[in-house]
C-alpha cells in the first residue's frame, strides 16, 4: 500500500536522474517521456485504490506517525496527482517540438521531472516540514526552468520570481516554527487534533495569517500576485504550461489543505478575510488581463482571477462551495495548461506572442483554432464546458451562502473573461496577418508533437463537460472529506483512542 | 535567554524589511539572508530552549541519560539552512547573471519583462 | 594565485582533507558525523585546490563533473530508499547486513544507511563544487 503512494514520487525522481545522466544525448525527452508515461500509470492505480478503500496512509522509513515523515493520500491529494501526472505527460510529449537542444543540455528533462516530483510530494505528504521540503525542490525546479536559456527578459522576470517566492518560503518556515512551538508536532493529523487544545486560540489566528500570507504569494492571491505576470510570459512555453498549469494550484492546494483541517478554529474571522482576497483576486485580475496585448500576459492574468474562484470555493466553506473548489482546481490546471501550450503554436506560426503583431491563424489553420476555442470558452465558463460546471457550482454556493455579492463578481469576472478571449480570439486569429499574409501551422517543425497533446487536453475538457456526473460525485465526496477529515486523522494515526 | 533572542529576532525582521525595501537587488539579498536567519532561530526558539547535552545515546545504553536538547528543531533548522543556502546560492548567481545581462542591480530600472508602455 | 607556499601547503591539505572527510563519512554511522559534514569538507578541500591551483587544474583532479557527481550521488541515495522493497518494507526504512557476525561479534555491519550517506555525500560534494566553480570562472 505504501509502495503506491511513493511510486508517484520515485518515478519522476528516478526518470530526473536517468535524464540528468544523459543529458547532451537526444534519448533524453524519451526517457522524460517513458517516465511521465509510468508516473501517469501510477497515479491512476493510486486513485483507484483511494477510490476503493478510501484515506491512504503510509510511514516512511516504518517510523509510525506522528514521529516519522508521512505520506497520505485522500480523494483530493489522490487526483491532484493524477492531474499532475496527466499535464506532466501533455507537456512531455510538447516538449518533443519545444525545447531546443541547447535547453536540453542545459538539464531541462532533469529539471523537468524534479519539479513534477516536488509538485507531486507536496500534494502526497502529511507532515508540514515535509512540505516545506516539497516547496523547496518545486521551487529551486522552477528557478532553474524559469531561466534556463538566460534570455534578458528571463533574468529580469527571474529576479522577480525568485525574489518573491523566497520571502513567501521564509513567511511559511517562520509560522511552521511558531506552530510547532505551540503544539509539538508537525504531522497534519496530529495538529489538527491538537490545535484545539491550545489554550491561546487568537495566536493561533496569527500563525493562520502567516500561513496565508504565505501561501498566498505561491498561489499568486491579491495582494500578492505581482511576481506571475512579471515572469510566466518569459520562459519557453513548455515550461510556462506546466508553470501555469501546476505551480500556483500547488498553493491553492496547501491553502485548502491548512484552512480546512487545521485552522478551521475561528471560521467566522479568517474566512471572511479569504471571502475578500477571492473577490479582489477576481477582479484584479481579469482587469488587468483586459489592458494587456501580449497572448500569455493575458493569460498569466487571467491564472490570477481563476485562482480568486478557487479561493472563494475555500472562504464559504460550504460542502458545495468546498466541492466547486475542487472541481475547479481540476479543470483549470487542463485548461490553463492547454492555453499556454496553444499559445506556443500560435507563436510559432506567426512569430510572435504579441497581439498586435500577428493574426491570421483562423484562415490558415483552423484546426488550431477549434482547439483554442475549447479551452478559452471553458475558462470563461461556456456550456457545455468544464468551466461552465465549475463556476455555476461556485456561483450557486454563494447564492446558497447568501453572499449575492460574491455570485455577482463571480459571474462578472465570467463576463469579461469572455472579453479576453475575445480579443486574443479577433486578433491573432480572425484578422489578417499584418505583414506576412498567410502564416502557415503545415510548416512548423514537429507540429505533430505540439497538437497531440493539445488535443489531448482539448478532449478532457470536453468530457468534463459533457459528463459532468461523475466528477461532480467523485468532487463532492473529495470536500466532504475535507469538511470532516476524521478519515484522514484515522488513516494516519490509526483509530481514535 | 527566550526575550533576548525574541528581540533579537524582531531586529533581524526589522533589519531585513529595512533593506529589502532598498530597491538594490544586492541589499534585498542579504535582508533575506537575515530574514532567513530570523526564521531559523523562530523555530530553534519555539522549539524551546533546554540547556541540556546533545542528545546522543552512550555506547551500551538503552536511552539518553539527564536532561538532552530537544533534537528536532535542531534538525529542523539544519534542513532550513542547509536548503537555504542552496537557494541563496542560486539567488546571489541570478543576480550576478542580472547584472551582466541587465547592466543594473537598481529594482525599478528591472523593467525589460515588463515594459512601462504595456503595448 | 601564484603562490608557491599555498601551492604546497594545498597539496597537503587537500590530501589530509579528503581522508578526513572518508573518516567523517564512517563514523556518521554511529557518532557525530556522516555524509553531509563528510560531503562538506571534502568540498572545501577541493575548493582549497582550486584557489591555488586554479578551477581547471581542481576540474582535473576531480575526474568528474561536479554536478554529474551529484546526480550520481541522488541516484545511490534514491536506490538505498527502494532497496527496502527487497524486503517488503517501507521506503527508505534501513535494511542492515551483518557480515560474518557471530554470537558476541557484530561482524562488519553493511546497511542501506551508509549507502544513502555516500549517496548524501557524493550530492553534497557535487553540488558545492558546481556552484563554486562556476561562480569561481564567472567573475
Amino acid at each position: 500500500m505504501s509502495w503506491l503512494l511513493s511510486l508517484p514520487l520515485i518515478i519522476p525522481f528516478a526518470t530526473a536522474i536517468a535524464a540528468f545522466l544523459v543529458r547532451g544525448h537526444a534519448s533524453g525527452r524519451w526517457i522524460s517521456l517513458t517516465g511521465s508515461a509510468i508516473a501517469l500509470a501510477a497515479a491512476i492505480a493510486l486513485l483507484m485504490v483511494v477510490l476503493d478503500d478510501g484515506v491512504i496512509a503510509g510511514q516512511m522509513g516504518g517510523w509510525p506517525a506522528p514521529f516519522g515523515i508521512t505520506l497520505v493520500a485522500d480523494l483530493l491529494s489522490a487526483v491532484m496527482v493524477l492531474i499532475t501526472a496527466i499535464t506532466a505527460f501533455a507537456v512531455a510529449i510538447y516538449a518533443f517540438g519545444d525545447i531546443d537542444r541547447r535547453r536540453e543540455e542545459l538539464g531541462y528533462h532533469a529539471l523537468f521531472q524534479t519539479l513534477i516530483a516536488g509538485v507531486t510530494g507536496a500534494f502526497l505528504t502529511g507532515d508540514l516540514f515535509n512540505l516545506y521540503v516539497w516547496f523547496e525542490v518545486m521551487l529551486i525546479a522552477s528557478f532553474g526552468m524559469l531561466i534556463l536559456g538566460g534570455e534578458k527578459e528571463q533574468i529580469d522576470g527571474g529576479v522577480k520570481y525568485v525574489a518573491l517566492n523566497l520571502v513567501s518560503t521564509l513567511l511559511f518556515l517562520s509560522g511552521i516554527g511558531l506552530l510547532y512551538g505551540m503544539t509539538g508536532t508537525l504531522n497534519l493529523a496530529d495538529l489538527a487534533q491538537k490545535v484545539e487544545t491550545i489554550p491561546n486560540q487568537g495566536l493561533l489566528t496569527a500563525v493562520a495569517m502567516m500561513f496565508m500570507v504565505g501561501f498566498g504569494i505561491k498561489a499568486a492571491v491579491f495582494p500578492l500576485f505581482f511576481w506571475l505576470p512579471a515572469s510566466y510570459h518569459t520562459p519557453s512555453f513548455a515550461v510556462s504550461a506546466v508553470f501555469a498549469g501546476l505551480l500556483t494550484k500547488v498553493g491553492v492546494y496547501a491553502m485548502i489543505r491548512m484552512f480546512t483541517m487545521i485552522f478551521d478554529h475561528d471560521i467566522g474571522f479568517t474566512h471572511t478575510i479569504l471571502l475578500w482576497i477571492a473577490g479582489f483576486t477576481m477582479v484584479t485580475g481579469v482587469l488587468g488581463a483586459a489592458s494587456q496585448g501580449d497572448f500569455r500576459k493575458i493569460l498569466s492574468f487571467h491564472i490570477i482571477s481563476q485562482i480568486g474562484y478557487m479561493i472563494l470555493g475555500l472562504a464559504l466553506m460550504t460542502p458545495l462551495a468546498l466541492l466547486g473548489a475542487v472541481f475547479y482546481l481540476v479543470h483549470h490546471i487542463i485548461v490553463k495548461a492547454n492555453l499556454f501550450l496553444i499559445a506556443g503554436i500560435a507563436s510559432r506560426a506567426t512569430g510572435s506572442t504579441d497581439l498586435y503583431r500577428i493574426g491570421g491563424l483562423y484562415a490558415s489553420s483552423p484546426l488550431l483554432a477549434v482547439l483554442f476555442l475549447i479551452p478559452a470558452f471553458s475558462l470563461a465558463g461556456f456550456p457545455p464546458l468544464s468551466g461552465f460546471w465549475a463556476k455555476y457550482v461556485l456561483v450557486k454556493a454563494s447564492l446558497d451562502a447568501e453572499f449575492w455579492f460574491m455570485a455577482f463578481i463571480a459571474l462578472a469576472v465570467g463576463l469579461m473573461t469572455i472579453f479576453s478571449m475575445t480579443k486574443i480570439w479577433a486578433e491573432a486569429f480572425w484578422k489578417p496577418h499584418p505583414t506576412n499574409p498567410d502564416p502557415a501551422l503545415d510548416q512548423v517543425p514537429h507540429r505533430g508533437a505540439l497538437l497531440l497533446p493539445v488535443a489531448g487536453l482539448a478532449v478532457l475538457t470536453m468530457v468534463i463537460g459533457l459528463y459532468p456526473e461523475p466528477f461532480v460525485v467523485f468532487a463532492e465526496r473529495a470536500a466532504a472529506q475535507l469538511l470532516d477529515p476524521t478519515a484522514y486523522i484515522t488513516a494516519v494515526l490509526g483509530a481514535a483512542p | 535567554m527566550e526575550q533576548l533572542l525574541s528581540v533579537l529576532i524582531g531586529a533581524l525582521v526589522a533589519g531585513s524589511v529595512f533593506l529589502m525595501l532598498a530597491g538594490h537587488l544586492l541589499r534585498f539579498l542579504f535582508g533575506l539572508i537575515l530574514l532567513s536567519n530570523a526564521a531559523n532561530l523562530t523555530i530553534f526558539l519555539a522549539g524551546g530552549l533546554t540547556p541540556g547535552a546533545p542528545p546522543l545515546i552512550s555506547e551500551g545504553a538503552e536511552g539518553p541519560t539527564g536532561t538532552v536538547a530537544n533534537a528536532l528543531p535542531q534538525a529542523l533548522v539544519l534542513t532550513a539552512i542547509v536548503i537555504g543556502f542552496g537557494l541563496f546560492a542560486f539567488a546571489l548567481i541570478l543576480a550576478f547573471r542580472a547584472y551582466q545581462t541587465l547592466g543594473t542591480l537598481d529594482t525599478d530600472a528591472m523593467r525589460v519583462a515588463e515594459p512601462e508602455e504595456a503595448q | 594565485m601564484n603562490s608557491i607556499i599555498l601551492i604546497a601547503g594545498a597539496r597537503l591539505l587537500v590530501v589530509l582533507m579528503l581522508v578526513f572527510s572518508l573518516f567523517m563519512l564512517i563514523r556518521g554511522h554511529n557518532e557525530p558525523g556522516g555524509g553531509f559534514i563528510g560531503g562538506l569538507l571534502a568540498a572545501i578541500g577541493f575548493v582549497v585546490y582550486a584557489i591555488a591551483c586554479g578551477t581547471r587544474d581542481a576540474r582535473r583532479a576531480l575526474r568528474f563533473r561536479p554536478s554529474s557527481i551529484a546526480g550520481t550521488g541522488l541516484g545511490l541515495a534514491l536506490l538505498a530508499g527502494v532497496m527496502a522493497a527487497i524486503w517488503g518494507d517501507t521506503l527508505f526504512t534501513g535494511q542492515w547486513l551483518f557480515l560474518g557476525a557471530t554470537e558476541t561479534d557484530k561482524g562488519w555491519p553493511l546497511s542501506t544507511v551508509l549507502l544513502f550517506d555516500i549517496g548524501v555525500y557524493l550530492v553534497v560534494l557535487g553540488a558545492i563544487l558546481s556552484i563554486v566553480f562556476s561562480l569561481e570562472e564567472a567573475v
